[in-house]
């Protein structure tokens, strides 16, 4: 960090399994390793705080800085926070995926805090030559109690750079908490509403062109030929190149039109005539994949976890139960299409874009280009939403390619249609439950999901092994309180490329295990929440009590519309209850949207809501709302208005909670998502008798 | 290509231009103003929402050549202080995620509350439709624009 007196990180040396070594920048350079420089302090006093994860609307930008402030003692208003470049060695993973921002960093955060406040204390306890007892630090401040002078960080951190960092440090209990639990104002918002914030597509170069680029609509054709006189005729246009973008294992084929404004080259593309070469692959469409998929659940399956002996409790079952859920393709739609500027020289490579997995695609970009990874520089924008979709490796790739070959930074822009036709996409699911129960309990569980396996895509695959994620969403203590259960699947074989989506296959399961729990529970004649509850220990209880509290659950009225579902997701436990009604004109709404989460060590309690609440409106529209078909091999839905989002009118009225306990943090972005479909599904029944078990459905055919 | 004088937030932009050209493109890539985003392209999403003599409307699906004479509004022509007292609600409420579409966002409320200084549920459900919010933000516009509300109608309170 040029112009820092003191610069303060942590490495991860590979003997120490991940746990975290606070360094200075010069004892860094002593040993030769690389510092992750999360805090850097000038002689003025500024302080710097790293962010090394994306900002896609999540928070990072604001909960990572909050954290370290907490312990290094400093206002976050007065504080410059900056995006990390992508680097593994630096950072440790950047991937900012599976809701881990939070809970896969805080001790190191903490810890580089904390480490830096007591240097910044000695370095002043030092000048003034006092007991370093007698000293504390505030708001970037160094104060002697006994004379009540003080001293600006600025002006010690000189002296704090050459000091070696303290071990043992004790870390703050959370109850002396000031900053983290606090609803703080996200230090991103002001760039938000005056138009400020870069996000990648308002990032611009000097010299860059545009490029937009005709891809295969079937994502595995190759190009027979290509006419591209018309597209040259336009002004503006410079190059009209063949690029071959890597996804998966698979390459989609494209032509890249390059011109000197966006408009040109988008012009140039509507006139380009592409012949395409789509012979040896299959052209699916839905009906073929969902017959698959149901077809396919009678076949071998592969384990993933398995307690008990399913089929000998199932058939001793009083009663038993099977249903068949099904879920949808889904596309990620951000708000910002895909894009990504490159600039390839020789053998440098920089890139600029709203990217979640900086330090992975430093990684790609060496691996493909063949040159060092530290001549490859990944610089995160703001990212106009991620979900998953922009932790890929392909939008990043075509660019860099283009740019190689045309030897000129270039910034490659999808379509509102190519975003939405290009994949990868949610996988859809098919869902096979069967369960029996004893006592009024659930002693019989067994899922088998037939979906695409996202890990079989890459090259190379194992197609042998089970999908990991077939329990994700279901409680643990659901675990230990059924004796006998069995999660399995059976790979769905389709050219579609799948992703993650927002919680990913707990956004699919959710929907299923939910909405199966409470047909069992109704099976078993009991009430819902205290049908999950018997299954359940104390910290999952608190979840429920909370949610009976909320929704006055115990004095509802029957059949008045109340559904609830519970799932757990990247270590947090969420209930979310829906409340629906019949209005005069026929049509069921949904009033009101109780949710209450439980992820453990939480840093801001408001940014927890908002995402809890924009959890909601997308589990609402994967719902009730949207779906993307095949047809003849391609995508269906390429804009808004086929593939419609929630709007504004669609949205409920919500109360959310969270609960407070001494539990390690779990996720905040996603976990809120699964729980929605269920318990809207099961507050239809509850309103009409009516199980609703395929998504997306119409609320206004209900 | 023509010459074409633009009026964007009071000031005058000459500009060269492919007639058929979306106000948008010359606004992000001429004028170089990129508060205003490319969502759609046909008008469905709202994050291109600008201003034309006070009216919200579609940047993406008006050509450039049929926005000459007019007065252009866009989210920088709002104060960069973020002392309007929308911009004061979207903060105090928290408004933005990711924060694409609140440049969008933004304008359609401003426009809606120009036009109608005490809006009810319905009002708001209707002027801020067009607008799609992928994170889902839709609550706390809600409860902004009615701050902002509060805020036209008393200012020193706030």
């Amino acid at each position: 960090m040029t112009g820092a007196a003191f610069t303060i990180g942590f490495y991860f040396p590979a003997a120490a399994k991940g746990a975290a070594s606070v360094l200075t920048g010069k004892g860094a350079e002593v040993i030769g390793v690389e510092l992750t420089s999360w805090i850097s302090i000038d002689k003025t006093g500024l302080v710097t705080l790293v962010n090394h994860r994306s900002e896609m609307g999540q928070g990072s930008f604001q909960s990572v800085p909050q954290v370290i402030a907490e312990e290094l003692e400093v206002d976050l208003d007065k504080v410059n926070i900056v995006f990390a470049t992508g680097d593994q060695s630096k950072y440790g993973s950047q991937i900012t995926g599976g809701s881990s921002t939070v809970r896969g960093s805080y001790k190191a955060l903490l810890l580089t805090g904390a480490t830096a406040r007591e240097m910044l204390i000695t370095a002043a306890a030092n000048k003034w030559a006092v007991n370093k007892s007698d000293c504390y630090a505030k708001n970037g401040e160094v104060f002697h109690r006994p004379s009540g002078k003080k001293i600006g960080y600025g002006e010690v951190a000189e002296d704090a750079a050459k000091l070696k960092p303290p071990t043992n440090i004790a870390l703050k209990e959370r109850k002396n908490y000031t900053i983290i639990g606090q609803p703080l104002p996200r230090q991103d918002t002001p760039l938000k509403t005056n138009g400020k914030a870069e996000f990648g597509l308002d990032k611009k170069l000097p010299g860059m062109l545009y490029a937009v680029v005709e891809r295969n609509p079937r994502f595995m054709g190759k190009i027979k030929s290509f006419d591209d006189t018309a597209a040259k005729a336009i002004p503006g246009v410079k190059h009209v190149i063949k690029v071959e973008m890597p996804v998966f294992a698979t390459t989609r084929h494209g032509v890249a039109v390059v011109a000197d404004t966006l408009w040109a080259a988008m012009q140039a593309r509507k006139v380009l005539k592409v012949e395409w070469d789509d012979e040896g692959f299959e052209h699916v469409n839905s009906a073929q994949l969902y017959d698959r998929m149901k077809a396919n659940l009678t076949q071998k399956t592969l384990s993933q976890r398995t307690g008990g002996d399913f089929d000998y409790a199932f058939d001793g079952a009083e009663k038993k139960l099977e249903a068949v859920y099904e879920t949808p393709y889904e596309s990620h739609s951000c708000m910002e299409p895909l894009n990504c500027i490159a600039n390839v020289q020789e053998d440098k490579c920089e890139i600029w874009g709203p990217i979640q997995g900086p330090d992975w695609i430093q990684k790609d970009i060496s691996d493909k280009l063949k040159i060092p990874v530290e001549n490859v520089k990944v610089n995160m924008t703001f990212l106009g939403g991620g979900f998953g979709r922009k932790a890929f490796t392909d939008y990043t790739t075509e660019a860099v390619l283009i740019s190689k070959e045309i030897k000129a930074p270039v910034q490659v822009v999808w379509t509102r249609e190519d975003d939405m036709t290009q994949g990868p996409f949610r996988p859809g699911a098919v869902y096979g439950c069967k369960a029996g129960l004893k006592d009024g309990r659930m002693a019989a569980f067994q899922v088998k999901m037939s979906s695409q396996n996202m890990d079989h895509q890459w090259p190379g695959a194992n197609k042998k092994i089970f999908n990991a994620s077939t329990t994700e969403g279901f409680l643990e203590a659901y675990f230990e309180s059924i004796p006998n259960y069995s999660f399995a699947d059976i790979p769905t074989e389709a050219v579609v490329p799948v992703m993650w989506w927002r919680s990913v296959y707990s956004s699919t399961n959710g929907f299923a295990f939910e909405s199966f729990i409470d047909e069992l529970a109704h099976e078993a004649g009991k009430d819902p929440l205290d049908f999950r509850r018997s299954h359940v220990g104390e910290r999952y209880q608190a979840v429920i009590d909370k949610l009976e509290e909320k929704t006055g659950w115990k004095t509802r009225g029957k059949n008045e519309g109340w559904g609830v579902a519970i799932t757990e997701c990247f270590k947090s436990i969420v209930g979310e209850a829906v409340k629906v009604s019949r209005k005069a004109d026929g049509k069921v709404t949904i009033d009101k949207v109780v949710a209450v989460m439980d992820c453990g060590w939480y840093v801001n309690p408001d940014i927890v809501k908002a995402q809890i609440e924009g959890s909601i409106v997308m589990a609402l529209g994967a719902a009730a709302i949207h779906e993307t078909h095949f047809e003849d091999g391609k995508a269906v839905e390429k804009n808004f208005d086929t593939y419609r989002m929630p709007r504004i009118s669609d949205t409920p009225e919500m109360d959310i909670h969270i609960m407070d306990n001494e539990e390690k943090p779990g996720g905040a972005g996603e976990p809120a998502l699964p729980p929605f479909a269920p318990a809207l599904c099961n507050a239809i029944f509850d309103l009409t008798g009516k199980r609703i078990r395929k998504l997306p459905f119409k609320l206004s055919d209900v | 290509m023509a010459a074409y004088k633009l009026t964007i937030n009071k000031k005058i932009y000459n500009i060269e231009a492919d007639p058929k050209m979306p106000l948008l493109w010359a606004i992000r890539d001429l004028a170089n103003l990129t508060g205003t985003k490319y969502g759609c392209g046909i008008a469905q999403c709202g994050a291109c929402t600008v201003h034309l003599n006070g009216n919200p409307v579609r940047a993406c699906s008006i050509p450039v050549s049929a926005a000459v004479n007019q007065q252009i509004t866009t989210i920088e022509g709002l104060p960069e202080d973020n002392t309007h007292p929308v911009q004061q609600a979207w903060i105090q409420e928290q408004v933005p995620q990711c924060g694409y579409c609140q440049s969008g966002q933004i304008m359609a409320a401003t426009a809606l509350l120009k036009k109608n200084p005490n809006p009810t549920d319905k009002d708001i459900d209707t002027a801020m439709q067009g607008v799609i919010c992928r994170c889902g933000t839709y609550v706390r516009i809600r409860k902004a624009i009615k701050t902002a509300a509060a805020i036209m109608a008393n200012p020193s309170s706030h």
